[in-house]
């Protein structure tokens, strides 16, 4: 976006202001949902990708990486794989029943 | 010697280095909060017991703490959509207006931790609280480091508007991309803190 001329950005602020309609909308969801009688992994998964998709519209539209360089997006799935290795790891261990009796 | 690539673009990235740099930066810092979610996940699944948030944080305050945050972002990217259309006086107000924002957000923030610590709650009580005060704690940090940035170049810095406005205007859509960052991280602590 770095080279994006001024007429191309007004065009943007409408598109900023949808996302944060969209973004104040989502946060109302969010505790709506949470007073649902879920169970912790339903509600952890609801969370999580009512969480997702608000980062998302943050990432594409805020940070723009909606019609970024390249060389971002490679570091940014680079980024991604290593993070889901982070957060797999307690899943491993959950795995794990080394120890326990049978 | 002037440093290479302020506003042109690099030949083999294609981008400014600046922008690759806040990249990289926030891949780091990806890792740095992956790392603490995977504790807590693993915290959190291996404990026996594990209390209700509800009864013990202050939902409505963390939402509207929450709406704040995103404000923020919008008022962020405007004040360099304004750069972007040559409007200096308008870039103030909107980063003016963040810088409030941000203010508000930690306001509401120590009101949330005198309320713990005023019913006598450290983070040595419980593991939930110790993930509590760290993970909010060090977004804390997070933004109190961005608001230090956006004092820097909303006044001593935007000097360098009238020398090198492209860029100056770089320079703002790269506190601005960490700023979202900010935003992001909350959008995630939100939830899996006070709702879960």
């Amino acid at each position: 976006m770095s080279d994006t001329g001024a007429h191309d950005v007004s065009k943007h602020i409408k598109t900023y202001m949808i996302v944060f309609a969209g973004l104040c909308i989502m946060t109302g969801v969010t505790v709506w949902v949470a007073s649902f009688e879920f169970t912790v992994a339903m509600g952890i998964t609801v969370a999580l990708i009512i969480a997702t998709f608000k980062g998302s519209l943050v990432a594409s539209f805020f940070m723009h990486l909606v019609g970024e360089k390249k060389s971002i997006i490679w570091i940014l799935i680079l980024t991604a794989f290593f993070f889901a290795f982070l957060i797999g790891i307690p899943l491993f261990a959950l795995l794990d029943h080394t120890g326990t009796p049978t | 010697m002037d440093i290479p690539y302020t506003v042109e673009p690099r030949p083999d990235t294609g981008l400014y280095n600046a922008k690759l740099g806040i990249w990289l930066f926030l891949a780091s810092e990806v890792m740095l909060f992956g790392a603490l979610f995977s504790s807590y996940i693993l915290l959190r699944l291996g404990a026996t017991d594990w209390p209700a948030a509800g009864s013990i944080l202050n939902i409505p305050l963390a939402t509207l703490n929450t709406f704040v945050l995103i404000s923020s972002s919008v008022t962020m990217v405007m004040s360099w959509v304004a750069l972007k259309m040559n409007n200096f006086g308008r870039f103030r107000i909107w980063m003016g207006l963040t810088f409030l924002l941000a203010v508000g957000f930690l306001i509401i923030k120590t009101i949330e931790y005198n309320a713990k610590f005023s019913h006598h709650i450290y983070p040595s009580d419980s593991t939930f609280m110790a993930i509590y005060f760290t993970l909010t704690g060090l977004h804390g940090l997070h933004v109190i480091g961005g608001m230090i940035v956006m004092a820097y170049l909303a006044i001593p810095g935007a000097g360098m508007w009238k020398t090198e406005p492209q860029r100056f205007t770089n320079r703002i859509e790269v506190v601005g991309l960490y700023w979202h960052f900010v935003d992001l991280v909350w959008i995630f602590l939100f939830p899996v803190l006070y709702l879960l």
